[in-house]
């Protein structure tokens, strides 16, 4: 039971791992896709490029570590998951065949065309693959899998609650990419930037935190064990959550960007661990299926808690060794910071003198949407509860 | 008895049903794995050039490390996408296999992804560190990605061979209750697979690069730019040739004994006997080879070094568990023989010349071989995966599940393998064409090199002075 509940937790801090380095890269995709034309975009599109550029792939290969560690200790489960939610991961997949494509291409092609197009398909599918992603790990915390699946469903990922989870994934990339962005603009003395990603930054975080918290009003309705949990034994972790989405808000207003990565980034794990913590040890909530008894004999446990260890030792130098070169900017041949000759920017004429930061209405136009768009949405999504409990 | 049970099922399902999803896994793995190849080999071969480049002080070879370091960068990352797209499928396609032996396979895909781990940072500290850090330093970061590709490669190919010869494991009422790691890796296929596949790796990526210069100098483009090229890919690929042959040779031994379904219909073997011929190419339909070559005992020589040896037929087991196209199997096997003897040849052309004249031939048809060298070795590997997974049918993992139970139960995998037919298409056109633009600024020796903007940097220096330098070595 105890090796089981480690590897319960190896595998959701590597899911963690995977959102908050992995999360952040596709919340660039969004600020990119959300930049704006060719000249207004230049300077952002140029930023973002360069900080993820050299990081991106190792981030990447926390998703392919899970998808291993899930399918290796718990293979019932693994299962179960991909046939009830085979439409949502195999757009997912797609997302993410999209995503490091275009963004790869993107930086060799010279047509401005050419790398509009595969920009536009970096960018969306930036938006795609966390979204699925969310909606699939909704679908399971608010257990819509079955333990012995036998089909797809479409039902099983597009209630209330896995929708939801869906668009608080893309949100929360969002925020995180653009604490993370914002950060290091300021280190880098890029003042422009700096403010530029932390509107967007607080606008996320406003959209992540009406989300979560309609999320939570909704989970009292439709999955009152859950709820009980989640403000019950895994309260703390809540609590932590919101203490740190809250404070990483207030700095980003005061313009301080000082431990603001790491309150972000604190504030994910928070909402992971609550998820975790609350649904433990159950692995699909409805079923009978937990950590201990989801297909995995005690040996492969033990190799798979053999195996974390060698990672951490492995791994958390290595990537230590690349962040640190990247922060550095030994890997990125140039500084981040828009002192760079006016070479040409990412599918641009020469950049525009005047960035879209230095609009103040813009940033205060992307909060009010994203609000009316999350008080719509929550609006639809309680209509149709309403019609489906026939109230 | 499960196994019987398995067949049942494998009878009582429609081939619609499994034929999609083989279809999908065949050509997603077989895109993937000619980046699999690039990504476990090339990085070796850019740091023998680098090598060289720093140690005998060699502008063109460090020029060309900048360079591959470049299309590397493009390569590394489709390969990163499409082998993910993989780690999806095997549940999304699978989940029976995963479902049944997921906790017994998964280990060395485990051990695969600490690998993928290293590669993946190292690749980026070593691609984009090429200005910043100093040369010897810069060359020591590329160490671990030509490491870990291999033993990244040996963990996927232990899972493949586990899937021809299953072992490490206890199953009881169609549970698994004990697992043992190191059996389950070092089966007893890993032996011989691991290093036919890794030793492919290096002949697909040394021989690619080798045809691209080739094909350059067929063009007219005879300067020591080219030739140095085509010598970094030619001599590693062409000097493991033999080592390969060798290596192949015992592998198709050991799977006489192993695996002696496959291996007859590898070898055209319809009955179980002695004095068994060698059928070279012929075409097998109903009961009968046409055309082809045979040689009487050969096949039997080859097995067991005398004409009397006994080979295992596929009547040995009942229709059900044979393979379904046999032509396939022994056509791909043959071609895959085959190209590895021609590539055998230009290696020794080679040689030879270079051993008498200490020079390159300069025969047309010498670089005509060069020039079509890779593409040679890519066919060759991927008919060697067609030989061992038809060849494996209906199983998935060999006399224990078939592949039908292990397939989805859902619909729509038709649907999922045109779209990413089309999705793969347009992937695989984008990259050669983003290669070949590449390439092409190169040859106009652009200052454009310093200039690409997200990418690792092209020059070391101040931007322009080296291209020139090359670019004029280039155009003599």
């Amino acid at each position: 039971m105890i090796v089981a509940a480690a590897v319960g937790a190896i595998l959701l801090a590597s899911v963690t791992l995977y959102a908050v380095l992995g999360g952040a890269d596709f919340g660039g995709g969004l600020w990119d896709l959300l930049a704006g034309g060719d000249r207004r975009g230049a300077a952002p599109r140029q930023f973002i490029d360069e900080s993820i550029t050299p990081v991106w792939e190792a981030n990447h290969v926390w998703l392919v570590f899970d998808l291993v560690i899930f399918w290796t200790a718990f293979p019932h489960a693994f299962a179960a998951v991909m046939l009830t939610l085979a439409l949502p991961l195999w757009l997912a997949a797609g997302g993410i065949v999209l995503r490091g494509a275009g963004f790869a291409f993107r930086k060799e092609t010279r047509a401005l065309g050419m790398q509009r197009a595969a920009g536009a398909v970096f960018a969306f599918s930036s938006l795609l693959t966390p979204f699925f992603m969310g909606t699939v790990v909704g679908a399971i915390a608010s257990g819509q899998v079955p333990a012995q699946a036998t089909h797809a469903s479409l039902a099983a990922w597009t209630g209330v609650i896995p929708l939801m989870t869906g668009f608080l994934f893309t949100s929360a990339c969002g925020f995180l990419a653009g604490v993370y962005l914002s950060w290091e603009a300021a280190r880098s003395g890029n003042q422009q930037m700096q403010v530029y990603f932390a509107r967007r930054a607080q606008a996320a975080a406003l959209v992540t935190g009406a989300l979560s918290l309609a999320a939570l009003l909704e989970l009292n309705y439709l999955d009152p064990t859950l709820f009980g949990r989640l403000t019950g034994r895994a309260l703390p972790l809540v609590i932590i959550a919101g203490v740190c989405g809250l404070a990483a808000a207030g700095l980003l207003a005061a313009g301080r960007p000082a431990g603001i990565r790491v309150l972000a980034a604190l504030g994910v794990a928070a909402v992971i661990w609550g998820w975790g913590v609350a649904q433990y040890p159950v692995l699909l909530p409805g079923t009978g299926m937990t950590l201990s008894n989801a297909g995995a004999p005690h040996a492969t446990l033990v190799a798979v808690v053999v195996l974390a260890i060698i990672v951490v030792l492995l791994i958390g130098p290595s990537f230590a060794l690349l962040f640190a070169l990247h922060g550095r900017h030994v890997l990125t041949g140039e500084h981040l910071h828009a002192a760079r000759p006016a070479g040409p920017a990412l599918a641009s004429p020469p950049p525009a003198p005047a960035g879209p930061a230095e609009r103040p209405g813009a940033a205060s136009r992307t909060v009010a949407i994203g609000l009316a768009a999350t008080v719509a949405l929550a609006r639809v999504l309680a209509a149709r509860r309403d019609r489906r409990t026939g109230r | 008895m499960s196994a019987a049970a398995d067949l049942l099922v494998a009878a009582a399902r429609t081939g619609a049903d499994v034929v999609p999803a083989r279809a999908q896994m065949a050509s997603t793995l077989g895109f993937h794995i000619i980046l699999a190849c690039l990504g476990i080999a090339l990085p070796t071969i850019v740091l023998l050039a680098e090598y060289i480049g720093l140690r005998r002080h060699n502008e063109v070879a460090l020029l060309l490390a900048r360079r591959w370091s470049q299309a590397m960068g493009v390569l590394v990352a489709v390969g990163a996408v499409t082998g993910t797209v993989l780690s999806f499928e095997m549940g999304l396609l699978w989940p029976g296999l995963m479902r049944r032996y997921g906790a017994v396979l998964g280990l060395p895909f485990g051990v695969e992804g600490l690998f993928f781990f290293l590669e993946a940072i190292f690749t980026a500290i070593y691609l984009y560190g090429w200005r910043r850090l100093p040369g010897w330093a810069h060359w020591w970061t590329g160490v671990p990605i030509a490491v870990s590709g291999v033993f990244g490669a040996m963990s996927v190919i232990a899972v493949n061979a586990w899937m021809n010869q299953p072992g490490g494991f206890t199953e009881r009422g169609g549970r698994i209750v004990a697992v043992d790691p190191w059996q389950v890796f070092f089966n007893h296929a890993a032996i011989y697979e691991m290093p036919h596949m890794i030793l492919a790796a290096y002949m697909v990526s040394g021989f690619t690069v080798a045809g691209i210069y080739a094909a350059g100098i067929l063009r007219g483009r005879r300067d020591r730019y080219h030739h140095t090229g085509f010598a970094l890919g030619f001599v590693p690929a062409a000097a493991l040739t033999p080592v390969q042959i060798f290596v192949g040779d015992t592998a198709a031994r050991a799977i006489a004994h192993d695996q002696p379904v496959k291996f007859a219909s590898m070898e055209y073997v319809p009955r179980t006997s002695t004095h068994v011929p060698e059928w070279l190419g012929g075409f097998y339909w109903g009961g009968h080879v046409y055309g082809g070559l045979r040689i009487p005992d050969l096949d039997s020589v080859l097995v067991g070094f005398s004409p009397g040896t006994r080979v295992t037929g596929w009547d040995s087991v009942p229709p059900a568990g044979r393979p379904p196209v046999v032509w396939l199997i022994h056509l791909c096997f043959d071609v895959m023989v085959g190209l590895g003897f021609l590539l055998l040849l230009a290696g020794l052309w080679a040689l030879l010349e270079y051993w008498r004249h200490r020079r390159l031939p300069p025969q047309r048809l010498f670089w005509l071989l060069g020039a079509v060298s890779g593409l040679a070795a890519i066919v060759a590997m991927e008919c060697g995966w067609v030989v061992t997974e038809v060849g494996r049918q209906p199983w998935v993992v060999y006399r224990l599940q078939t592949t039908a139970a292990a397939a989805t139960t859902n619909g729509g995998v038709v649907t999922t393998l045109t779209l990413i037919i089309v999705v793969y298409a347009a992937l695989g056109a984008a990259t050669l064409l983003i290669l070949r633009a590449l390439s092409r600024r190169w040859r106009r020796g652009e200052a454009g090199e310093s200039e690409v903007p997200y990418g690792p940097p092209g020059e070391l220096g101040p931007p322009g002075e080296e291209a020139q330098r090359a670019a004029g070595q280039a155009r003599p």
